[in-house]
């Protein structure tokens, strides 16, 4: 693969990543295992999603493009807005959980309700990962790149997971 | 550089390794550990077994030997040779065992296993005794239909440890003659048997060693299993799962008698609710 | 987010004892303690095995309580694949051997690589904890299958004992996570010049393989773990279904399943096998070719069926779970691909094998338990197709066949690789050699107890015996299975007090062996270019270029018999 002779690549940030993206895409496809295991049970009853969620799709997704524009011009001002979108996107996630409790729907109450607990908060900690992966990158740009990558992954993740909930 | 003698240690070693293959087969093949078999099925299960004993013991037999017989030769010194392989070498060499041991294991599992497989969980024979058995820690309880042949409501709300220990529902009609027993299981020989297997609480599995029957028995699950009993005598039931601390304890008695005198036992036990 | 070490120039060992040898981002100093966590958890697992055996040589006199003894089997067997074996296979070993071997000056994350010690060390805690706590340790078995793991009313050991039992495997995984990151990484990118890929030693392939499986099937377990803590803290119901009877009370959850545990599960726990023995198999490798002074065979087909075997060992998770009731056809596919590994597997043991021929045999000790290891690998692969086979498999499930299978495996080509290992790369830990003599009083020892105590255990479930039972007088089937049990526990007795002489042997010295030069064995790979120990950066001069294969045995002309991996072509 390496030629002889030649130097290696000495940058294994890449491949950390990827490692990294796989083993916590192996984590959100054996909850999507459970989740279509446990559905096929006679107690299932769908739980409409929280009008909020979908704004805070809206949150996640303006952060994802803001930290991509912070990444291309290597502007601090994006990546704040990038970093505060994320927090504003936490935030919208508490205030749907109020929303699901105010409708009387808890974590032990129906199994769809507790997959949606669950996931939200389950993909809530890689999103404060990646929130402290951003600020890092704000004090080392070199580490934007990788830290980029990651926040759009958790941001596809997050589709990905309501896509799961909403549609199956 | 090449000496006559192998070194004290390596034909220790050899001589171990020639040991342990003969003793481990012989142990193997002089002393039949498999208990009676009681079942149709159950030869099924032990030529299975067999099948592999020999072909196993074969490779395990022939690889020792040619472990001992290389530390033995190879430990006299002599000059080895840096002669890396060519690929086409390597995969030769290669084609032996891949082809060896895709057709033993594979017809293992298809051409001896199947069948017995198939008798156990294919269709169920036309005219079988359906049977109910319920784990709950630590105990087996077996319930028969009754005289209506049909089994009646359970709930779990209505279990009882003394009183109800299946969750019989009284008001069912077809409950009150469903007979209830702790821990024994009577069986007609020669006649299929299904049986429906529940747990009240955590897992269990249903074992009778002597029948070749395990099942795993799911809490929330209706399990099933099916075999024909066909040689009379008292066996053993067990539970083959972890299920708490009185695992060990949580034994049964399956009694397969002529189909006669199994229906005369049958009439004599009453209604759980008579 | 994370960065390399870069490490190039600037490697100057840090000063203080803090920072040297507790602290330390130093892959030989991690590597090493986490073999010293390794070995002070054995002892604690071996003591639990030791009880084990006593309870079921002498069941009468009960000596230890039933509650007890699901304890003792639940946690000998978590103590053993997760702290012991993982921890002194895959992560003592893979810390101090990879950068070593690729020609690297440490790792390529090193500061996550002392974090992922000083994760795992809390979880060690955790666990030896979980013995004091009201109610015991965890008893659910060490596959903690749910209902039995989730509710303190189904076994005493199910209360506190199960929650500390998941966090210090929540722990486990981190650890085993951020160790897996750095493995990939640092074989991947950190290679010297010219350690092309099929020129690794192929103990570093193991390693890679065995990290790969690792990152990819452990979050199955965590996904698991968080849904069990759920359904034991939170008044869920992923597993626990409606209808649960305990004490004539119903308890309130609704629609779980159990069998969904049971296949996150094994989608971890198989492939975790393979995360083991694969490195164990090429420890083997590694001390063979130096022993028998031929490089390994087949090196090119080794790399191909440990990828295969990789691959495999993903999709055949359902074979243990035959007998659970899942749908037969089901049943059947993964009988068909599950004794397929048995092909790969008999190709790497005959290259073991093959690896011999034609060589100059010297049998030390590290040797010696490297031949042990391919007789065992023999044992247990052969065994697999017993159980593999869904059909014997019927009878076989839950008996002490299995236990006498999983110790050959899981249990002693594992161990048996650790101890080929240590032997030989003492001298780099330590600049010293391990006593040879002690080393055969510790082989032969361990093999004449070791194997026919397991192989009786084969006996045992052939007649039926059923494994996690506490009192098997209980029934009369098995009396001729049982009867083996006082002789398996004398056995074990032996096979412990081997172990004593392993210990006083380590011990010593590391503080009184004989001291060694750079390369004791005359052996090829590039960790024998270097010092023993080796320093901080691993090489004082320049880091060694690969120029040619790592086995590079029995060439003629001059006075040695060997080409190290690092010498330049003439």
């Amino acid at each position: 693969m390496n030629g002889n002779g030649a130097t290696l690549a000495t940058r294994p940030a890449p491949l950390g990543l990827l490692g990294v993206l796989a083993t916590v895409g192996m984590l959100f496809a054996a909850f999507t295992a459970a989740y279509l295991v446990r559905r096929t049970a006679a107690d299932w009853r769908p739980v409409a999603l929280p009008a909020i969620a979908w704004a805070n799709v809206a949150v996640l997704v303006s952060s994802g493009a803001a930290v991509e524009a912070a990444r291309r011009t290597g502007r601090g001002p994006w990546l704040l807005a990038g970093l505060g979108l994320g927090v504003a996107f936490l935030g919208g996630q508490l205030l749907a959980w109020r929303d699901l409790a105010g409708r009387g729907v808890f974590l032990a109450t129906g199994p769809h309700g507790s997959f949606l607990y669950v996931l939200s908060a389950v993909h809530g900690a890689h999103v404060l990962a990646g929130l402290g992966a951003l600020a890092y990158a704000g004090a080392r740009p070199a580490a934007l790149g990788t830290a980029s990558a990651f926040w759009h992954f958790v941001g596809g993740i997050w589709l990905y997971v309501l896509v799961v909930v909403s549609v199956l | 550089m090449e000496t006559a003698r192998p070194p004290a240690s390596a034909s220790a070693l050899a001589a171990f390794f020639v040991v342990l293959a003969a003793l481990t087969a012989l142990g193997f093949a002089a002393i039949s550990w498999l208990p009676v078999v009681a079942s149709e099925h159950g030869p099924g299960v032990d030529r299975t077994i067999v099948y592999i004993l020999v072909v196993t013991g074969v490779l395990f037999l022939v690889g020792h030997a040619v472990l001992a017989g290389f530390v033995w030769r190879y430990s006299r010194g002599g000059t080895p040779e840096y002669r890396p392989l060519s690929p086409k070498v390597e995969w030769s060499w290669a084609l032996l065992p891949v082809l060896a041991l895709t057709v033993a294991s594979e017809v293992g599992v298809l051409v001896i296993g199947g069948p017995a497989w198939s008798q156990i969980y294919g269709e169920t024979p036309a005219g079988a005794l359906e049977i109910e058995v319920v784990g709950k820690q630590f105990e087996w309880l077996v319930r028969y239909p009754g005289k209506d042949g049909r089994f009646g409501r359970t709930a779990a709300e209505l279990v009882h440890d003394v009183r109800n220990p299946v969750g019989l529902d009284k008001k069912d009609p077809a409950a009150s003659d469903d007979v209830v027993l702790r821990g024994a299981l009577h069986l007609p020989e020669g006649r299929p048997v299904v049986v429906r297997l529940r747990s009240l609480d955590v897992l269990h599995s249903f074992a009778i060693p002597e029948l070749r029957v395990k099942q795993d028995i799911v809490p929330g699950h209706l399990g099933r299993t099916q075999f024909r009993p066909v040689r009379a005598g008292s066996y053993e039931l067990a539970c083959a799962e972890l299920c708490g601390l009185g695992h060990y304890r949580m034994s049964g008695k399956v009694v397969v008698e002529p189909a006669p005198e199994f229906e005369r036992w049958l009439r004599e036990q009453a209604g759980w609710f008579e | 987010m994370i960065e390399s070490s870069g490490h190039e120039g600037g490697h100057e060992a840090p000063r203080g004892f803090l920072r040297r040898y507790v602290f330390s981002t130093d892959h030989k100093v991690i590597g090493i303690q986490y073999f010293l966590t390794a070995v002070v958890m054995a002892l604690v697992a071996t003591v639990l095995a030791m009880l084990i055996r006593v309870q079921l040589a002498w069941p009468e006199k009960a000596v230890v309580a039933p509650e007890t003894y699901v304890s003792l089997v639940t946690m000998h067997g978590t103590l053993m694949v997760f702290f012991v074996v993982s921890l002194a296979l895959v992560s003592g070993f893979g810390n101090f051997l990879i950068p070593l071997h690729v020609g690297a000056r440490d790792m390529a994350y090193p500061f996550l690589n002392m974090l992922s010690f000083w994760v795992i060390v809390p979880g060690c805690v955790l666990m030896l904890a979980s013995f004091l706590v009201e109610g015991g340790a965890a008893a659910a078995g060490w596959t903690a299958y749910p209902p039995l793991s989730a509710l303190g009313k189904a076994v005493p050991g199910s209360g506190l004992g199960q929650t500390l039992w998941l966090l210090a495997m929540a722990l486990f995984i981190a650890s085993f996570t951020m160790g897996g990151l750095n493995y990939v990484t640092t074989i991947v990118n950190c290679r010297t010049r010219g350690m092309s890929m099929m020129r690794l030693p192929l103990v570093v392939w193991t390693f890679l393989i065995s990290a790969v499986l690792g990152l990819l099937s452990f979050p199955a377990l965590t996904a698991a773990a968080i849904l069990l803590l759920l359904d034991r803290h939170a008044g869920t119901s992923f597993y626990l279904p409606a209808g649960l009877v305990f004490g004539n009370e119903t308890l309130p959850h609704q629609g779980g399943t159990p069998l969904l545990f049971q296949h996150l599960f094994w989608f971890l726990g198989h492939p975790e096998v393979y995360v083991l023995v694969l490195p164990a198999l090429g420890i083997g490798f590694e001390v063979i070719a130096a022993f028998a002074r031929r490089p390994p065979f087949g090196y090119r087909l080794s790399v191909y069926s440990i990828l295969v075997i990789a691959v495999l060992s993903m999709i055949v998770w359902g074979h243990h779970m035959f007998v659970s009731g899942m749908n037969p056809y089901l049943g059947k596919y993964f009988s068909i691909v599950t004794v397929l590994i048995t092909v790969p597997f008999s190709v790497l043991g005959l290259n073991l094998i093959a690896s011999l021929w034609r060589g100059r045999i010297r049998l030390d000790a590290a040797m010696l338990f490297a031949l042990g290891l391919v007789s065992a690998i023999g044992i247990g692969g052969l065994g697999g197709l017993y159980l593999g086979t869904a059909t014997s498999d019927l009878y076989f499930h839950d008996s002490y066949f299995v236990v006498g299978h999983f110790h050959f495996t899981i249990g002693t080509v594992t161990f048996f690789g650790i101890y080929a290992g240590t032997y030989y790369w003492f001298p780099k830990m330590f600049g010293r050699r391990m006593d040879e003599g002690l080393g055969r009083v510790h082989f032969w020892l361990t093999v004449t107890s070791l194997f026919p105590m397991f192989l009786l255990m084969h006996y045992q479930g052939l007649g039926g015996l059923l494994r996690r039972t506490y009192d098997p007088t209980v029934y009369a089937y098995n009396a001729a299975a049982r009867g083996l049990n006082l002789s398996i526990t004398l056995l074990a007795f032996g096979l412990g007090a081997g172990q004593i002489v392993f210990l006083v042997n380590l011990f010593r010295s590391m503080f009184a062996g004989e001291r060694t030069g750079e390369n004791p064995w005359q052996a090829t790979t590039l960790e024998w270019t270097t010092e023993s120990p080796a320093p901080h950066g691993n090489w004082r001069r320049e880091v060694p270029s690969a120029h040619r294969s790592p086995y590079e045995y029995g060439r003629n002309g001059g006075a040695e018999d060997f080409v190290l991996q690092s010498a330049e072509k003439a």
